[in-house]
């Protein structure tokens, strides 16, 4: 049965500031739940029936009382209301710099990953120590949730668009992962390890080939061939990074005719996007971030560029979300690559 | 106000057996009588908490082990979905409204019925229906979405009864609405002379607020399972991405209505408890106005913290930061009236009758119950803590230790206006102490399962989790015996228990001063109201007799 523990272990630099916050919530239900019921008891007592005790005079009411608790209590709830915002903004950032970006697919009903040098695993996350990892994440059919108690982090993973977070681990080490938005049946069954190694151990653990081999992470419904990143055309035997499996796809499915220096003019140049303000038609402004690339491209006309035509082709139904990750990928390394900003 | 019409020598309120079965029948059936559909009411819901109960004792017995192997995963996602709709739409959210409240409302405000009688037995019969579909669904193949059906998974991906249920929700709303809308008019159009708003029992006004939720929320549930019908049958693209939906909309619309349900099913509690504290203590409640505008407070600011339900699921930060803020905010309301109750204690006259160790138990369990709201409105904190057992330990230490507390308390407390018989007391306190123990062992070793991180619904789980499960399907057991308890000695009081005067409590209160039970037109008199609510002496040593303890 394992003896009693109270808390989980604190395995990244949020679980601290976590804990802190817990146990000083803690420390303040005590401070409410043991005076209050402590004082009904002795009234319970002092006032019982049977006992002659002063009664006269009660008072029945009394403005000072309950403002005065009123405003004590609004006191206590804004102080920790700020307290928790400041770290859920933590969590929540959008993007810390220089972080380690994995992607994560779930699907009913396991969790699937890829690290951007390609190597893909199924219900089991290996991450660098003292590193920072930034988690994108999708779903491929309902709506599953990203925890691992050990780190304090949950995000909910949902369909058809991608939500990150972000954690440091500090401790190298197994931990579990759950998934705990209910997805059906296997639900409880949906779950993993998160390994936390060495940073030279992570390279070496990259590098080695006997990688889990993937089931294909989702059903390629297009009939067109995909481009398995363990294939990438490289014939040293090295495995292709994400981002070059996503510059095949850009090849083959032909994004590179209007993107690319061919099709000058036609279609905005990619290099320098991702994470630049870009103008739409309608006016808006928005940060290209791996939902905007993804909606661009699946489903162009929901978001047209300004000053461009609307003639980019919807790619839904034709790229599985594990080809969208890698064009994201590729897309990202030509930011680096030019160093352009736009 | 504690005028005592004697009891009628022979009162054939509930069983005329000189008219034969059928007329009886009838006479029940067809009833548009408040306190005849009020008692319709409670045999319904009743039943339906015996078969939540059933199917938690599952749930609890299936988690003594690490594996699914009482019953598998696919019966336990059916098990834990029923328990969770039963308990809360044909349960919790009509428990107090629709029996007590039903039944005592017009005898609260010195009304002959409610101010729509024929609508008030309708909604009785919407209820059964909206249970009958309920029971359809369970019995044929039952259903696994969670009682939140999120989608995409209940409109493209399950494949249990969602359709059904979805029916008997949607109905079930409607009883709902009508009984709210009864309410208010009621109060605001039926009250006897001298009954101002100031002078009404808090009862009455936590009712009110509980109606005006019930009116304005409902409407948007029903909204809700419409779309998701239009999704799961039509395929028209609203949630699933797939065909174009947004899945964290239904989120959305679903909390709009099921977080101020919350309300729906707590408000009325506390509306008990006021009662509870004032009779017992034998002393008028601390802070009469401020205990009645922080029902208004709550049934408000309820309608604006929905999103704290989603700081996990994608929302913007931003967001998540308002609905937090306004969720700290809406716990202040909930602890001025605990404050209050507790001030109300202060230089009285303290029985420990049974219905007032219910309302006790319910000050200690609700207590727990809303702090530990605070780690969840706390975004960061909730964070870790969401979907885990945390959250079920939360909100079970507010809809059973605080509404169902509150029920059973009031249900005691009521019992002889209602049947004219009193209990066992004796009974009765046991059973409290035993539903208070065995509540606590069943549910606080949850808390810090969610801290270590279980997360619910689960059919299996890790070893290292066993302990505190082990712990808490013992206590359990418990809790099921503390409620099989008053099955038995209210029963039996019914042809055992001693005839009730018309006051067994000394109480102040227009039900009280007319018989118990009360005669079809409640009052032979229209009573006319002089006085302030609750009008107790403590120095006053004489007025308190309860009669008939066996
Ligand atoms: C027929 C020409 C054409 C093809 C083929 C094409 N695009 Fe585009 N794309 C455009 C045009 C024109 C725009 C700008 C108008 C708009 O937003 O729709 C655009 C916009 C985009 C944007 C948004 C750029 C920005 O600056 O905000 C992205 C990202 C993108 N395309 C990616 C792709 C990818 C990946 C492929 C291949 C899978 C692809 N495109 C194929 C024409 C094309
Ligand atoms: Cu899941
Ligand atoms: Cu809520």
């Amino acid at each position: 049965m394992g003896e009693f523990q109270f808390y989980p272990e604190q395995a990244s630099t949020i679980a601290g500031p976590i804990d802190a916050l817990y146990w000083t919530l803690t420390g303040l239900t005590l401070l409410f739940s043991i005076p209050i019921p402590f004082v009904i008891l002795y009234f319970m007592v002092k006032y019982h029936h049977s006992r002659t005790v002063d009664r006269g005079n009660p008072s029945h009411t009394s403005m000072k009382l309950e403002l005065g608790w009123t405003f004590g209590l609004l006191g206590i709830a804004l102080g920790i209301f700020f307290w928790s915002s400041y770290l859920y903004f933590d969590i929540y950032r959008p993007a810390p710099a220089n972080t380690l970006d994995i992607y994560v697919t779930g699907r009913q009903w396991m969790w699937h990953t890829q690290h951007p040098q390609g190597k893909r695993e199924n219900n089991e996350l290996h991450v660098p120590v003292n590193t920072r990892v930034r988690l994108i994440m999708t779903s491929q059919d309902v709506i599953h949730s990203f925890f691992i108690p050990a780190f304090r982090v949950k995000r909910d993973v949902l369909p058809g668009r991608y939500t990150t977070m972000w954690f440091e681990a500090t401790k190298t080490g197994e931990y579990r992962i759950f998934c705990t938005e209910y997805c059906g049946t296997e639900h409880a069954a949906m779950g993993g390890r998160v390994v936390v190694m060495e940073l030279a151990d992570y390279q070496r653990w990259l590098r080695e080939d006997l990688g889990v081999i993937p089931e294909s992470a989702a059903p390629d419904t297009s009939g067109r061939p995909s481009q398995p990143p363990s294939a990438g055309g490289e014939s040293s035997g090295q495995l292709s990074t994400m981002a070059a499996a996503g510059q095949q796809i850009f090849i083959a499915q032909g994004c590179i005719g209007c993107h690319g220096q061919q099709g000058r003019g036609r279609a905005p140049s990619l290099a320098g996007l991702y994470g630049a303000q870009v103008q739409l038609e309608n006016g808006q402004t928005l940060t290209a971030d791996e939902n905007y690339i993804r909606e661009s491209i699946l489903n162009p006309r929901a978001q047209i560029v300004a000053g461009y035509p609307p003639i980019m082709p919807p790619y839904d139904g034709i790229l599985n979300d594990q080809q969208i990750n890698e064009l994201i990928e590729y897309i990202r390394s030509l930011t680096s690559e030019e160093g352009t900003t736009r | 106000m504690s005028s005592i019409s004697t009891p009628r020598p022979q009162d054939n309120f509930y069983h005329d057996e000189k008219y034969g079965f059928r007329p009886w029948l009838k006479s029940w059936l067809l009833t548009t009588d408040h306190k005849r559909i009020g008692i319709l009411y409670m045999f319904a819901i009743n039943f339906f908490f015996a078969i939540g109960g059933l199917l938690a004792t599952g749930i609890r017995a299936e988690l003594v082990t690490p594996a699914a192997d009482m019953v598998n995963s696919e019966v336990y996602n059916r098990i834990f979905t029923s328990h969770g709709i039963i308990m809360i739409f044909f349960f919790l959210i009509p428990s107090i409204p629709a029996t007590l409240g039903n039944f005592l409302i017009p005898l609260m405000i010195g009304a002959k019925d409610l101010a729509f009688p024929k609508l008030n037995l309708l909604s009785w019969y919407i209820f059964m229906l909206a249970g009958f579909f309920a029971l359809y669904t369970l019995f044929t193949g039952g259903i696994d979405t969670g009682w939140t059906f999120y989608t995409p998974y209940s409109t493209t991906y399950a494949n249990t009864g969602v359709i059904p249920m979805g029916i008997a929700i949607f109905i079930a709303g409607f009883s709902s609405i009508l009984t709210g809308l009864n309410f208010i008019v009621t109060i605001h159009k039926m009250r006897a002379p001298g009954m101002t708003w100031f002078r009404m029992p808090l009862f009455v006004w936590s009712h009110y607020a509980t109606s005006l939720i019930q009116v304005l929320g409902t409407p948007v549930l029903a909204m809700t399972v419409i779309l998701l019908a239009l999704e799961r049958i039509f395929r028209i693209g609203i949630f699933d991405p797939q065909l174009g939906g947004d899945p964290v909309l239904f989120q959305h619309l679903f909390w709009f209505y099921s977080h101020p349900a919350v309300y729906i099913m707590l408000l009325p509690g506390m509306a008990i408890i006021s009662e509870l504290i004032t009779c017992f203590s034998r002393k008028r409640i601390f802070g009469y106005k401020f205990v009645a505008f922080s029902s208004l407070a709550i049934a408000i600011f309820g309608f604006l913290v929905w999103g704290h339900h989603m700081f996990t699921s994608s929302q913007s930060v931003f967001a998540g930061m308002v609905f937090s803020l306004i969720s700290f905010v809406v716990a202040v309301p909930s602890a001025i009236k605990v404050f209050n109750w507790t001030a109300t204690m202060y230089k009285g006259r303290i029985y420990y009758e049974a219905p007032m160790l219910y309302a006790l138990g319910f000050l200690g369990l609700f207590i727990i119950g809303g702090l530990t709201g605070l780690f969840l409105a706390a975004t960061a904190m909730d964070v870790h803590l969401h979907d885990t057992y945390f959250v079920v330990a939360h909100f079970h230490y507010i809809m059973v230790g605080g509404t169902l507390m509150a029920y059973i308390g009031g249900l005691h407390f009521w019992w002889p206006k209602i049947t004219g018989r009193m209990y066992s007391e004796i009974w009765g306190r046991i059973s409290a102490l035993v539903v208070f123990a065995g509540f606590n062992l069943a549910f606080f070793p949850q808390f810090i399962l969610g801290q270590l991180g279980m997360p619910r619904r689960y059919s299996s789980y890790p070893e290292e989790f066993q302990i505190y499960h082990v712990l808490s399907s013992a206590g359990s057991s418990i809790l099921a015996i503390g409620y099989a308890l008053p099955v038995v000695y209210l029963l039996l009081s019914l042809k055992f228990g001693p005839k009730a005067p018309s006051n067994p409590w000394g109480a102040t209160g227009l039900e009280w001063t007319t018989t118990s039970p009360p005669p079809t037109h409640n009052f032979d008199k229209t009573p006319v109201v002089t006085e302030e609510a609750y009008s107790y002496n403590p120095q006053d040593p004489g007025i308190f007799r309860a009669q008939g303890k066996w």
